[in-house]
């Protein structure tokens, strides 16, 4: 069993790092307070080729695959977590999923620029009234013929409005629940009928634009449906396998970066004479998010390998999900409390950990959802995909 | 236009000095990085590169994990390199260092050679002087900015409250200065690319040099740390005393007044 990195991976990882420091630390203050996107980042992500991951070199791909994007998503997230939604909203969630499903037309005409960072990219899957359970979707796409035709909403779309390239999952057969619905690929700067409102009352993950997303008679061309008609809900489960390492590589970063603050902090900070660190409580807190931060980081790695291997990773990828959140949720509470009233400052980084570790309990399935997927695997009631 | 960058491995600029038992520093587990002012160098070397064209070869003196930082140049667009490895340089000095890189620059065809004006680690900053020095070409420290033209250099270099503008003709050697460029990233197509390219190894035998003819004429017997800030003083009692105190150890104690 190999632990360490090889000498490529290493640079990459080495390479992120460089990047965060760079180009993202600078801002996050900034980008915070006025929860600004910072549209250029994305583009010098694509410019590394830092948005490539396990696509064909035709289509600008950059020849790595799965044990290099989670170390270099690992830094990213470190530094930013918004920003851990720049490789699951435009490379693992569209590109990739156009690679596996699209026809060689759509694979030339959309993955390129969502790897090169010229197009922003997303997937819309939640509405209002439709979470968790993906197949009560009331989004509508009739089929006219010569295109389809959308009609309905969506809600809690990561990067809805700033998106050029996004999937959307809507219904083709009324009735049909998971068995009729089907994927599409928007064009947001070319479909009229959609309108694209900002969410502005977010707990956490300023920087990162989530969206409502109306559809009113929203004209979509015939050729832009991915994969068969109906087999939306298979894509979108294959989809969510992938991006949902999004979530599991950065949150796995947050409960990190919360380590590192509070290890900084420990060391520095005296009270009765003595670094705080000294204290049998506070060590018992460090040793325990240290515990969880590490377990959080292989079950990552595990996760990535198998996919790499193509092996069956859902369960993995679940585990590695929820116990990220975890670790994140857990760590940046323990971060706060070692911080002490630094920690309830909005001039300490605190504040934004525990802001932004809560998003990870929700979004791309719930806790319980993972939980469930991870006894239902061990209970032999689904497949492992 | 052919240019040679030299490049030394350097501690993290973050890394935690620990010493052992001898004296010596003790690198284990330490991250290893391009000398930050070589990286300038590199930085420019790729810019002239990108403007007239012509190859960049690194050229590193030091052991098997020299070959990271060797990477890392070449990803970021160094097209050769050349590593000089022998156990004979287990303590070289910048003497030896810089002899030996003559030696293997010599061969090499080059119109430019840039280096970083320092080490952080023992911030000698001898190394590129001495290689302008043994090649017989002239050296300009510091440099903030460089236009080539034809076969003729103008520098403008840093100097105390100041810069200076230089005319020289090439080949030459440059040190780089901060400031001189905003190095850039490896792009994930240079790391792809950077293990295809070569690195030759090179013993002292190889470059044409005796063992002996480079026996470092320098030696570090021993390293310390500077000694750990001690905690504040309190002198207690009323003021008027308590400055005749003050007054008292500032004098006799730390001996500052
Ligand atoms: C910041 C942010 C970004 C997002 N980005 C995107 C995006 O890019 N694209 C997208 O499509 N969606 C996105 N979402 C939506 C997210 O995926 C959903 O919020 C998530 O799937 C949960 O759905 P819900 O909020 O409707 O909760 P519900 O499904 O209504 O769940 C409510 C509660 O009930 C529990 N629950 C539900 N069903 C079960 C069950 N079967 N067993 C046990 N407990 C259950 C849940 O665990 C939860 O605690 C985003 C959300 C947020 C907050």
């Amino acid at each position: 069993m190999d632990f360490g990195l090889t000498e490529e991976q290493k640079m990459v990882q080495d390479m992120a790092r460089n990047f965060a420091e760079k180009e993202i630390a600078p801002y996050v203050e900034e980008d915070e307070e006025n929860h600004f996107y910072r549209r250029e980042i994305l583009t010098k992500m694509g410019d590394l080729g830092l948005l490539g991951w396990s696509i064909p070199e035709e289509y600008g791909g950059n020849g790595m695959g799965w044990m290099e994007a989670v170390p270099a998503l690992y830094e990213i997230a470190k530094v930013h977590t918004s920003w851990r939604l720049s490789i699951s909203g435009n490379c693992w969630g569209p590109a990739m999923t156009i690679n596996e499903w699209g026809t060689d037309e759509q694979k030339e005409k959309f993955i390129p620029p969502l790897v090169s960072g010229e197009a922003v990219g997303s997937f819309a899957i939640t509405e209002a009234n439709s979470g968790s359970d993906v197949g009560s979707m009331k989004t509508f796409a009739a089929d006219k013929g010569d295109h389809w035709l959308l009609n309905g909403s969506k809600m809690w779309i990561s990067g809805g409005h700033t998106s050029d390239i996004g999937l959307l999952y809507a219904v083709t057969t009324e009735g049909g629940g998971a068995k009729g619905l089907s994927c599409f690929i928007i064009d947001y700067n070319n479909t009229p009928g959609i309108e694209r409102i900002p969410i502005t009352k977010k707990v956490g993950m300023w920087p990162a634009p989530t969206s409502e997303l109306v559809f009113e008679n929203a004209v979509v061309p015939k050729e832009n449906l991915l994969g068969p008609v109906n087999k939306g809900f298979q894509i979108c489960m294959w989809m969510l396998n992938n991006t949902r390492m999004g979530c599991a590589t950065g949150s796995a970063a947050l409960a990190a970066a919360c380590l590192e603050g509070s290890i900084k902090y420990a060391n520095e900070r005296t009270q009765f004479g003595q670094p705080i660190g000294k204290f049998q409580m506070i060590q018992q807190q460090l040793a325990e998010m240290k515990l969880e931060d590490d377990a959080a980081k292989f079950l990552v790695y595990r996760a990535a390998w198998l996919k790499e291997n193509k092996l069956p990773s859902q369960q993995a990828t679940s585990m590695a999900k929820v116990f990220g959140c975890n670790a994140a949720v857990h760590g940046a509470n323990m971060a706060m409390k070692i911080h002490g009233s630094y920690g309830y400052s909005t001039e300490y980084p605190c504040g934004r950990w525990l802001r932004d570790a809560k998003q990870f309990e929700t979004l791309e399935g719930t806790s319980n959802i993972h939980m469930g997927i991870i006894a239902g695997i061990e209970l032999g009631y689904q497949p492992n995909r | 236009m052919n240019i040679v960058v030299t490049v030394k491995q350097t501690f993290d600029t973050e890394a935690k000095i620990v010493l052992d038992g001898k004296g010596s520093i003790d690198g284990s587990g330490v991250n290893l990085v391009i000398n930050p002012y070589d990286e300038f160098a590199i930085e420019e070397a790729l810019k002239l590169k990108e403007k007239f064209g012509g190859d960049v070869t690194v050229v590193s003196v030091g052991g098997e994990r020299v070959t990271e930082a060797i990477r890392t140049a070449l990803a970021m667009g160094c097209d050769k390199a050349v590593r000089i490895d022998d156990p004979a340089l287990a303590n070289a000095d910048e003497w030896a260092v810089a002899e030996i890189l003559a030696k293997a620059v010599s061969k090499l065809p080059c119109d430019i050679i840039l280096s970083g004006r320092i080490a952080v680690d023992d911030g000698s900053s001898q190394v590129a002087v001495r290689l302008a020095d043994a090649l017989g070409v002239p050296s300009v420290s510091s440099i903030l900015k460089l236009d080539i033209e034809g076969d003729a250099a103008t520098v403008t270099r840093e100097i105390d409250g100041g810069t200076e503008l230089i005319e020289v003709k090439l080949p030459a050697v440059f040190t780089a200065q901060k400031g001189l460029n905003e190095p850039r990233l490896p792009s994930m197509k240079g790391i792809m690319g950077a293990k295809k390219k070569e690195i030759a190894v090179l013993s002292l035998a190889d470059v044409g040099v005796g063992a002996g003819d480079v026996t470092a004429k320098m030696g570090v017997p021993k390293f310390s740390l500077p000694s750990p800030r001690k905690g504040g003083k309190v002198i207690p009692g009323e003021a008027p005393d308590a400055a005749r105190e003050l007054a008292k150890l500032l004098r006799e104690e730390a001996k500052v007044i």
